[in-house]
């Protein structure tokens, strides 16, 4: 009985996810305007990242301040594998993939002992020891960055100078594969697994989790995910530099769309991103092009009262609520 | 020659190691009193050194002179801070350590923002403080005077915490609140008030760290940001809480920051620090004078 409840739940999920991915796919038709449709592909890419931000940090409970990291990890790859030897950038955001997820699996064996605090900060560290590198490697351009040869527009080479729609679609791509992915794990073995890492470790383990392993596998998902997104933004904006996609800015920015939707919700992220990224880009381009630090300010201030306002994120509101009055 | 080089090197990381230990001695008498982690503490910082600049602005006032008075204001900020924020970050009903977490990161990059409306993104420095630019020559090593001036400051101030710690009614309703938060309310001590005046003790350190620092490094909005990551591992090291722990840790940052400067390019000195919170908190995950 609870069970085929569980199903349909899961069905309808699934079904509303293709709607709002085909109603957003509709949007081109309506919005001309260059500006907004720059915003919608950063608001798909963020609420792909923050997605799979979501898998390590909200399922997992492993709260990474450094996925900055594989972010810029996926970015670099795409580049350098496309400047230096020419691999098109899809087969390089799949290698930055491999690469992000290899060292989330090499950082994640000695941290996965940390707790708490711990945790947090060696994600941090660990990310800014991964950007004080990329500073300093001469052959990856070091301060300088790398800058995407102009080569026409071309799904191959993916670039699109004339129109942002094919980068539009692809971030629309990657924001349902990773909601697919959530959605998909959320109902399978490793899923259950997680949350139970997440509610208590020590209770999992004597009940047969494997925990060392199941935080692993969310970490090597995460990384993967959140690196393809970075191949994606080097193409997009088509010049890097590490501060550009490694600082500890773009760690928070992919966090906070989960916390403001819901941590460890499968809707969460999207609905973060889709308030979140309108609203900090609206004020950037208003009040933060004067350099005056009126952007940092709203967006610091929002932040602040989510926290404050609602701790288990407006996705966590809602079915709780739902939750309450099926009861 | 070389060995000459070390011991310069050695010196001028201890006396650098001593301010830090200065810089996170807030940060972790914060962290020991009620396990907050607060994300703000470099833009605490960059707050206490533009306080600094502008006393010398407005009055002449040295930063070493204008420290007591910055010390007291970031202690009512410190204090206003917990009041008006943390408080009820930490009554929050769900999600209670991310909640703490993203409150005070807001709360930084809001100040990060106000910095740059009111001050500019320039970098701004006090040109001619009683110390600038003079150096000592104690037995043939060099020292500059205001990085050894902000390392007796950071002696100073280690002194007189543990006398407040240990000596006076305050310190040990600190103390105790740190032991045992609710058990506190039961011999009639007020646990908010002991976490505001904590705030405000923390606030008043960090005050310190940032006037000190302001005589000899340079001022803007995003400068509280390498100085906390610093802080963070700092704290970590001393083991999460331990105010003297920190002290002993922030030597030991500041020694291998100049180890590394000697080893590798200066640029990328922090490194060393990076790799050494890893290495101890991966081999010894409570820190290295943390208990439990």
């Amino acid at each position: 009985m609870a069970g085929s409840s569980h199903d349909s739940a899961r069905r309808n999920n699934l079904i509303l996810a293709i709607c709002v991915a085909a109603a957003v796919a509709c949007l081109p038709l309506v919005v001309k305007d260059v500006y907004i449709q720059n915003m919608l592909v950063l608001t798909l890419m963020y609420a792909a990242l923050s997605q799979s931000w979501n898998i390590l940090s909200g399922y997992c409970g492993q709260i990474s301040l450094g996925h900055a990291l594989y972010f810029g990890l996926g970015a670099y790859a795409t580049l350098l594998l496309f400047t230096k030897f020419g691999v098109l950038p899809r087969f390089g955001m799949i290698a930055g993939g491999v690469i992000a997820a290899a060292v989330a699996a090499a950082v994640g064996y000695p941290c996965f002992r940390l707790k708490g605090h711990y945790f947090v900060i060696a994600t941090i560290v660990i990310a800014e020891a991964g950007l004080l590198l990329m500073l300093n490697w001469d052959w990856a351009g070091a301060a300088m960055g790398i800058e995407v040869p102009v080569r026409g527009d071309s799904w191959a080479k993916f670039q699109f100078a004339r129109s942002k729609l094919p980068y539009f679609y692809f971030a629309l791509g990657l924001a349902l594969v990773a909601w697919i992915v959530t959605w998909k794990i959320e109902d399978s073995r490793w899923g259950y697994w997680w949350r139970a890492v997440k509610d208590n470790a020590e209770a999992a383990e004597s009940l047969g989790v494997v925990v060392f392993r199941s935080k692993m596998a969310a970490a090597a998902v995460s990384a993967f995910l959140t690196a393809v997104g970075g191949g994606f933004y080097a193409q997009f904006v088509s010049y890097i530099d590490p501060e550009s996609v490694m600082s500890f800015q773009f760690s928070l920015l992919m966090a906070l769309p989960a916390v403001l939707g819901g941590i460890g919700t499968l809707w969460g992220p999207a609905v973060g991103a889709a308030i979140l990224i309108p609203i900090t880009e609206v004020t950037r381009s208003y009040a933060g092009g004067t350099g005056k630090g009126f952007d940092l300010i709203v967006y610091g201030l929002l932040v602040m009262g989510i926290a404050l306002g609602r701790p288990e994120g407006i996705v966590g509101a809602f079915s709780a609520r739902k939750r309450a009055k099926t009861a | 020659m070389t060995a000459e080089a070390v011991i310069q090197s050695l010196a001028s990381g201890l006396l650098m190691g001593l301010i830090y230990g200065l810089v996170a001695a807030g940060l972790a008498l914060i962290f020991g009193l009620m396990d907050v982690v607060n994300f703000a503490h470099g833009e605490f910082l960059m707050t206490s050194m533009y306080a600094a600049f502008g006393l010398y602005l407005a009055f002449a006032l040295d930063p070493l002179a204008s420290a007591p008075f910055v010390a007291g204001a970031m202690f009512v900020f410190g204090a206003v801070v917990y009041l008006g924020l943390v408080r009820f970050a930490m009554s929050a009903s769900a999600n209670a350590g991310m909640v703490q977490i993203f409150a005070t990161f807001g709360l930084a990059i809001t100040m990060r923002g106000l910095a740059q409306l009111l001050f500019t993104p320039d970098y701004r420095s006090i040109p001619h403080s009683w110390l600038g630019g003079k150096t000592l020559k104690v037995a043939g090593i060099f020292l500059p005077a205001p990085q050894l001036a902000g390392a007796l400051v950071s002696l100073a101030a280690f002194g007189a915490l543990w006398l407040v710690i240990n000596k006076t009614d305050f310190g040990r309703a600190l103390e105790a609140t740190r032991e045992d938060a609710g058990a506190v309310a039961l011999v009639g001590i007020d646990k908010k008030r002991i976490f505001a005046l904590g705030w405000g003790l923390g606030g008043a350190l960090v005050g310190l760290a940032g006037a000190v620092l302001a005589t000899f490094f340079y001022i803007y909005p995003d400068v509280g940001a390498s100085f906390a990551l610093i802080a963070y591992v700092t704290v970590a090291l001393g083991g999460f809480g331990s105010v003297f722990g920190a002290f002993a840790a922030g030597i030991l940052v500041g020694v291998v920051e100049a180890g590394t400067a000697f080893i590798l390019p200066a640029s990328l000195k922090y490194l060393g620090i990076y790799a050494l919170y890893l290495l101890v908190v991966v081999l010894r995950p409570r820190g290295l004078f943390g208990s439990l």
